[in-house]
């Protein structure tokens, strides 16, 4: 028996997560990391550490006769994911903070705390497998590929994975509410959260007109060839492959295929100038070995998006994915994952496309 | 279990409840009613209203009965600065519970003119500096008893005079909630014209405390309906609860002297077993008036929510003082005002010790909590 650390989010699937570990024996806490407020310190109402969340957290973990905290990493999130999201925006990219949280946040916190508390191990409910295999830890995808959340993870590392266990990664979803059902555990029918956390259900551009202190410049728009066709208020408005609200109505669909935030400008074009054959990245980070410059694999570069083969070209300098197929509307900012059939290798953000 | 986090709630006293239990079910009348069954409810209420006067030294009438101490408080502070139909100034200091900071945030977001005075590095407000900031505005003067996170006694009665050179009329109130258990507290002697106290703080019920309103002073209400208490407080009485805060007021007041030297043992070994293991785990307002049951201490290095933790596994419950909605730990206001950095505050914890503390605890809970700072550290 060891003694487990369970983040408990108030959805179904962290909750079933800390019943698996407390079936198992496991002396098991449970914590809710308090990582964003409303003003004056009060819990959100919407989105993600909503009162009725860790409400529903510290409910299940009564119902199972487990101790419960709430934790307050307010500070740090707001340093690490909130300030960087609104920067991103700012410089024209299109952020994951949910990754960025993972990254620096979430599981860094996570491990200080266990080690804190005296705990062997952190648990959440993510859908994604660890397996100690050929002499290292290794990460995999779930087995439901519609619930798959080893994109998300695919920045940790041997020391994190060490001391992660994801007990609902070998489950599927309709199998985590069934046993939260027959748990009679109140979470059971609870939807999926979708929102990102801190901006919850109100649209990203709204959020970022009220916590932005840098006033959004105005700028235009131009087509490929650099000619005027129209201004915008923002470039935060934009994301690459935007095609509504651009305002601009010139027959054949528009996209948004570069956005310059240095200059304001938002390039729009084609379908076909949407392509990109390779990407570029940044702050890579291997699961165990690294991968062999030439090495044939999958990525994936959107939360939910199809794995797509590529070739990987390491040099010391930086990482480049070759795709095998040139891929629409890839946005700066955005993690790639890379994966040897369902082992995740490792993942990087994306700099640049071409 | 060692429950050292009296000063959040305390365990009811048996004869407590003992008085309580007729109320339930037998004598359960509408005190409002005219037949026998409501009368017998509103006797009760009565005999409940005579004796908390008396443990308070105030006349029955001054005494309106409320649902606990942050209703006292909003009626307190509400209700004076909106008598009358006015929007009165409220002068208080930055230590205060927020069931007056909020009373009085909210007061100004409809035009009363607030002023929050600062406090010195333990917690203590100087009266001359509330005194120079009452005005023609000034309505109410808010100055707590005892803080609440801290247990630092503030000199009321001295506030009281200094204010009363400056503007004889202006009403002052005092947030008695963390003080009465082991402060004897005489509204004559004090001086105040309204005093909240809340009767889970020392062996009585919750959700249940009183307004003191001096005869003569003006009050708004806060809670509109029945016109109950005088117009002052609407809503069917929680006879139960009346009769059980009275019998707690009655048995607090008459086993203090005895509560104050127990407790003050079992803390003061507490603070020295804790600081002969760690000689830097220092109390913070040692050296002040404070009252006997509070031990707040700064042990460096530590945080308090991680603290706080381990001692819950270790069979010990405390308390960092400050904590929001969720349960997670914030940054202490109180000592804030302090001088204290965010780091700093979140180093500090409080431990309460109670009426069921047991000899010999104060020392053995100092073993606990000096084991898991060993192993944090």
């Amino acid at each position: 028996m060891t003694s487990v650390l369970v983040a408990m989010s108030g959805g179904v699937d962290s909750s079933v997560a800390a019943a698996l570990m407390k079936d198992e024996g496991h002396d098991v806490i449970g914590v809710t990391l308090k990582l964003w407020e409303g003003s004056g310190g009060a819990a959100p109402t919407a989105g993600c550490c909503t009162v009725s969340d860790s409400e529903d957290a510290r409910r299940v973990a009564a119902q199972l006769d487990i101790p419960y905290y709430v934790l307050d990493h307010t500070d740090v999130f707001m340093g690490g994911v909130v300030d960087r999201f609104i920067g991103d925006y700012l410089s024209g990219l299109t952020p994951n903070p949910c990754i960025e949280c993972n990254r620096t946040v979430k599981f860094t916190e996570l491990m200080v705390r266990a080690r804190e508390f005296g705990c062997d191990a952190v648990v959440t409910g993510h859908y994604a497998q660890v397996r100690r295999e050929r002499g290292a830890w290794r990460l995999f995808r779930s087995v439901d590929e519609a619930k798959d959340q080893s994109y998300v993870l695919s920045m940790l590392g041997q020391d994190q994975l060490a001391n992660l266990r994801f007990p609902v990664g070998p489950l599927t979803k309709p199998q985590v509410r069934d046993l939260a059902r027959g748990l009679g555990l109140r979470t059971a029918g609870k939807p999926d959260s979708q929102d990102i956390c801190f901006v919850g259900n109100r649209d990203y551009r709204d959020f970022l007109a009220d916590h932005s202190r840098q006033t959004v410049r105005q700028g235009t728009i131009v087509d490929q060839d650099g000619a005027v066709v129209g201004t915008h208020a923002g470039v935060t408005n934009f994301t690459i492959g935007q095609r509504k609200g651009l305002g601009i109505a010139v027959g054949e669909p528009r996209f948004v295929t570069r956005i310059d935030p240095h200059t304001a400008t938002v390039t729009i074009g084609r379908r076909a100038d949407l392509e990109v054959g390779e990407v570029g990245l940044r702050d890579v980070s291997w699961v165990a070995d690294p991968v062999e410059s030439g090495a044939s694999v999958t990525v994936q570069y959107r939360a939910h998006g199809a794995l797509v083969p590529a070739v990987v070209h390491v040099d010391p300098d930086n990482v480049v994915m070759v795709f095998d197929e040139p891929q629409l509307a890839i946005a700066p900012g955005q993690t790639a994952a890379i994966y040897a059939g369902r082992e995740v290798l490792g993942g990087g953000i994306i700099s640049s496309s071409g | 279990m060692h429950y050292v986090d009296h000063a959040a709630t305390t365990p009811m006293r048996p004869s407590v409840w003992r008085s309580m239990e007729p109320f339930v079910a037998e004598t359960f009348g509408n005190s409002s009613g005219s037949h026998t069954i409501s009368r017998k409810a509103k006797n009760a209420l009565e005999d409940a209203r005579e004796r908390a006067a008396a443990v308070l030294g105030a006349r029955p009438l001054e005494i309106v009965f409320t649902g606990g101490g942050t209703e006292a408080d909003n009626l307190a502070v509400k209700g004076a600065a909106l008598a009358e139909g006015r929007r009165g100034g409220v002068v208080t200091t930055l230590i205060e519970h927020e069931a007056v900071l909020e009373s009085a945030a909210f007061l100004e977001s409809i035009g009363c003119p607030i002023t929050r005075i600062a406090v010195d590095g333990f917690g203590i407000v100087d009266p001359d500096a509330i005194a120079g900031a009452v005005d023609a505005d000034t309505a109410v003067v808010s100055v707590m008893a005892a803080n609440n996170e801290t247990g630092v006694i503030e000199p009321v009665a001295d506030v009281v005079e200094a204010v009363r050179s400056v503007r004889p009329d202006v009403v002052v109130h005092t947030d008695a909630v963390q003080a009465f258990a082991s402060v004897d507290l005489d509204v004559g002697e004090l001086g105040v014209d309204l005093l909240a106290i809340a009767g889970h703080k020392f062996g009585g019920p919750k959700g249940v405390g009183l307004l003191y309103v001096k005869t003569g002073t003006p009050l708004e209400a806060v809670l509109h309906g029945g016109g109950q208490e005088l117009g002052r407080r609407s809503g069917t009485h929680n006879v139960m609860g009346a009769v059980g805060l009275a019998t707690a007021m009655e048995e607090t007041a008459s086993d203090r002297a005895s509560f104050r030297d127990r407790v003050a043992d079992e803390r003061d070994d507490f603070e020295a077993r804790l600081a002969a293991l760690h000689g830097d785990a220092a109390p913070t307002v040692g050296s002040v008036p404070r009252l006997v049951q509070h031990a707040h201490v700064r042990i460096p290095g530590v945080r308090n929510e991680t603290l706080l933790v381990r001692l819950d596994g270790a069979g010990v419950a405390a308390s960092a003082a400050s904590a929001c909605q969720s349960g997670a730990a914030t940054v202490s206001h109180v000592l804030e005002s302090m001088g204290y950095t965010p780091d700093e505050a979140r180093e500090c914890m409080r431990f309460s010790f109670g009426w069921t503390t047991e000899p010999g605890e104060g020392r053995l809970v100092a073993d606990i909590v000096a084991a898991e700072v060993k192993a944090l550290r």
